[in-house]
């Protein structure tokens, strides 16, 4: 057998582990910053619900919102659910639901279950609009300014630290 | 003062390690047999500090000793006994001193019983296993010492999370790193072949049972983790493709076809390199894995507290651990010499099939899980994957898989007799139809990938017993003889079969429960009633339960079926104490071909509940096949040939039939 073959799996491993360590050197949490501080892409998605309205570009102007990319297969999704419906209930802020790559009645059946904290739900079955917002995995949360700017992303599970002491400032400061 | 004695072990058992690592090995190249003497005594020692030192958490868990700050953070008084037990390794810091643990006890077992060794080998692969133990070794004591503790001490701890809470998850751990840690075995013994620059049947007769071992653990630790997400996570699934799922679920797959090969260079003394590459692989997946949960490279909802400075100590290990073998395979396997050649249509051929479908499987898996990674490094950021990647990637090369699996068992060796195998299975072409027929019945217009993957599955359960009925001269002898042979079959033959079978009914299981399945979700008010396929669910009552550490919510389910009550089930919804956070319980009523599953959700303040009823089809099987297959694991262990080296299996074999082998 020619010899690279026994030196292929090396020379593989290699390119994983650089990979690995940029990987440690990035905070994934963080957004890339292409689209920090940038106005949101421009998208329009049906409602999920028959009584609640869909998402374009021009509903995340105004004030000061989340937006948060959810899907019901998710499990983190149901780990950060409690604290969605808790802001909601406390009228913190608005919170905007992005339904990504899921279907209609199983996204439903989990907000009927698990209660629904969005004051709008887009529904966004292929994928498409979170390719355009960078979306890589649920859940995702971004804090959208008046001028419908992304300040903020939030990669994974919302908790109530980076709730607290970076979302919750953050969302006060763009108020002011 | 006992976690100070734990944390003196631990240095103690470093130490031991790195003589370990070091004297034997030179010993082996130099033919000092003293040195080479000194690998198992320091084996066996290592195993004890590290044990007294996994004693000395598990007791300061137990008294909840909160000045030790491992158990403030992952304990509290009110916690039920068995929990503050599991919480030793319900952590990142505990987990680890399990994770060695197991290793010293597998480095243990080769050196108090291998006695049939070549003291050159046995001197290597426990070296090797002692170098693996000195990175992790140090890994615990430099960046997540366990036995840290707190001043002024809290007066109560923070509770272990509530997810993990859980009978199933509290065993779930140990069956896991067995199964991981196990792979470490194989790996040791591969780099000591490739040191030693030999690899034959004797080898692989040594690598087999050690690898049977870390794969059944591996697949009851995968089916109880999977088990406990289904019932506990209250959403009735059970896989997610998760990052932490499929960390445990390549080493499987790579591990499955280490299994298999090493059958190859065992009988027919082929594909050594390969196998030695697959040993690597798999522990090297099992370490990747470790590094993946632990990083924050990931994220995950399974995830220990994650830590940049152990992320980087960890790749470190990684480097050296994967590269260094990888670079000594480099230089050391064109060297092995080849053994037996094959036609491609053989029993050899079939196995070299499934060895490229199961590690392509795992390299799917493995780019799926870090892909949003790959291309976050590259700078961009712009992908997702999900389910929805997995199902399109992994789910079509079972196909194959499945299919080829049903034919390679009738192939014969070095050249095999593709169109007589499959005439043979004319039967296993009856069943698969007839099942086909059944299922397109069933789900018609409904869902066209349940009909082929139970039609898969019917095809490989029919093979199966074509080959099982095959081999005991069903067709061809009488009742008795039929018994006799099926009482001399090899163990090993037994437990392919079973295995084999368990396969199938996993797939079939989970083929209808993603497929099939049925669900209402509505608010209910105590006395009104719900339906699903044929069952009423009248909810009796809502009461507010106090536990040990949490208060629930009970709804109270009387379930009937065609006006005769079936079952009553008592779904919670349980909101712990010092955490706030809430969990679900589901209740589950199982029958054999279908589970009814009952969720209870928030209230709305008006007296009504929301009530999630699942009907779940073949789910049950999937657990029975999971247990059928590590059931045919170790039955194959008890084979007596592979009981050179592999002493544990001598003990099961012969309790388990002491009139068999009266000489020994």
């Amino acid at each position: 057998m020619p010899r690279i073959l026994f030196i292929a799996p090396l020379l593989l491993f290699a390119i994983v582990a650089a990979y690995l360590a940029i990987g440690l050197t990035k905070n994934a949490r963080i957004l890339p910053s292409a689209l920090l501080d940038q106005p949101v892409p421009s998208f329009d998605l049906p409602p999920l619900k028959n009584d609640k309205p869909g998402l374009a570009t021009a509903d995340l102007q105004g004030d000061v919102m989340l937006v948060n990319v959810f899907a019901s297969w998710c499990v983190p999704c149901r780990a950060e659910h409690p604290l969605l419906m808790q802001m909601t209930h406390d009228k913190t802020v608005p919170i905007i639901g992005l339904n990504w790559k899921d279907k209609k009645a199983d996204a439903r059946a989990w907000l009927a279950e698990l209660g629904d904290p969005y004051t709008r739900i887009g529904h966004d079955p292929s994928g498409r609009a979170g390719i355009e917002w960078g979306v890589y995995g649920v859940p995702e949360t971004y804090v959208i300014d008046r001028g419908g700017r992304i300040r903020y992303k939030h990669v994974g599970p919302m908790f109530r630290e980076v709730l607290t002491e970076t979302v919750l400032p953050l969302i006060k400061e763009l108020r002011k | 003062m006992i976690a100070e004695i734990g944390h003196f072990s631990l240095i103690l058992a470093l130490a031991i390690a790195l003589v370990q690592a070091v004297l034997p090995m030179a010993g082996a190249a130099r033919g000092n047999a003293a040195w080479m003497a000194t690998a198992a005594p320091a084996a066996l020692m290592q195993l004890a500090c590290i044990a007294t030192a996994f004693g000395c958490l598990m007791y300061s868990f137990v008294i909840s000793d909160f000045t030790v700050a491992n158990v403030v953070q992952n304990s509290n008084s009110l916690q039920p006994m068995i929990y503050k037990v599991s919480a030793t390794w319900g952590n990142h810091e505990g987990s680890m001193v399990l994770w060695v643990l197991i290793l010293a006890v597998f480095g243990a077992m080769v050196a108090a019983f291998g006695r049939n060794l070549p003291p050159s080998l046995k001197a290597r692969v426990l070296s090797v296993q002692s170098m693996v133990g000195v990175g992790f070794l140090l890994f615990i004591l430099l960046t997540s010492n366990p036995f840290e503790r707190v001043f002024p001490a809290p007066l109560d701890g923070r509770d272990l999370n509530p997810l993990l809470q859980d009978p199933g998850l509290a065993f779930h751990p140990p069956m896991l790193y067995i199964g991981y840690v196990g792979f470490s075995m194989a790996f040791s013994f591969a780099i000591a072949a490739l040191i030693e620059g030999k690899v034959d049947a004797a080898w692989a007769r040594w690598v087999r049972p050690w690898t049977l071992v870390a794969w059944s653990f591996l697949t009851a630790g995968i089916g109880l983790g999977a088990w406990w997400a289904y019932y506990e996570l209250g959403w009735g699934g059970w896989w997610y493709w998760d990052p932490v799922e499929n960390a445990s679920f390549m080493p499987w797959l790579v591990g499955t076809a280490l299994l298999h090969s090493s059958i190859i260079v065992e009988k027919r003394d082929a594909l050594k390199t390969w196998t030695v590459l697959l040993a690597i692989l798999t522990f090297s997946l099992s370490l990747i894995g470790t590094f993946l949960v632990r990083s924050g490279v990931l994220t995950s909802v399974h995830a220990f507290a994650t830590d940049p400075e152990r992320g980087v100590f960890i790749l470190l290990l990684l480097v050296i651990a994967i590269g260094g073998s990888l670079a000594l395979y480099a230089w050391r396997a064109p060297r092995l010499k080849g053994g037996g050649l094959f036609a491609p249509i053989s029993r050899e051929g079939a196995l070299v099939l499934n060895n490229l479908l199961l590690t392509t499987a795992a390299a799917t898996v493995f780019i799926g899980t870090l892909y949003p990674l790959f291309l976050e490094a590259i700078g961009g950021g712009k992908v997702s994957v999900g389910p929805p990647f997995f199902n399109a990637t992994f789910v079509p090369l079972m196909i194959p898989l499945i299919l080829a699996l049903g034919v390679g068992p009738m192939l014969g060796w070095k050249r095999g007799d593709l169109i007589g195998a499959v005439a043979r299975l004319k039967f296993a072409f009856a069943f698969t139809l007839s099942v086909a027929v059944v299922a397109a019945y069933i789900s018609w217009g409904r869902s066209i990938f349940g009909v082929l993957g139970l039609t898969l599955a019917g095809w490989l359960a029919g093979c199966v017993l074509v080959e099982f009925g095959a081999r005991i001269g069903l067709t061809r002898v009488g009742g008795g003889d039929v018994l006799r042979r099926m009482a001399g079959l090899p163990r090993a033959a037994m437990g392919m079969t079973i295995a084999h079978l368990g396969f199938a009914i996993t797939v079939a299981g989970a083929s209808g429960a993603s497929l099939w399945q049925d669900e209402v979700i509505q608010f209910l008010r105590p006395g009104e009633t719900l339906s699903i396929v044929e069952y009423d669910f009248t909810l009796r009552s809502v009461d507010t339960v106090q536990g040990p550490n949490y208060t629930a919510q009970r709804g109270i389910f009387t379930v009937r079926h065609d006006g005769a009550v079936v079952t009553t089930l008592a779904p919670e919804r349980r909101r712990y104490v010092v955490t706030g956070t809430e969990t679900t319980e589901a209740a589950l009523y199982t029958q054999w071909y279908a589970d009814l599953y009952a969720v209870i959700g928030k209230g709305d303040d008006k007296g009504a509940w929301t009530v999630h009823l699942f009907f779940k089809p073949l789910v049950p099987w999937i657990w029975g096949g999971t247990l059928l297959m590590v059931f045919g694991g170790f039955v194959s262990l008890s084979d007596r040939r592979l009981r050179i080296g592999a002493p544990t299996a001598r003990r099961t074999a012969a309790h388990a039939d002491p009139a068999a082998q009266p000489a020994e």
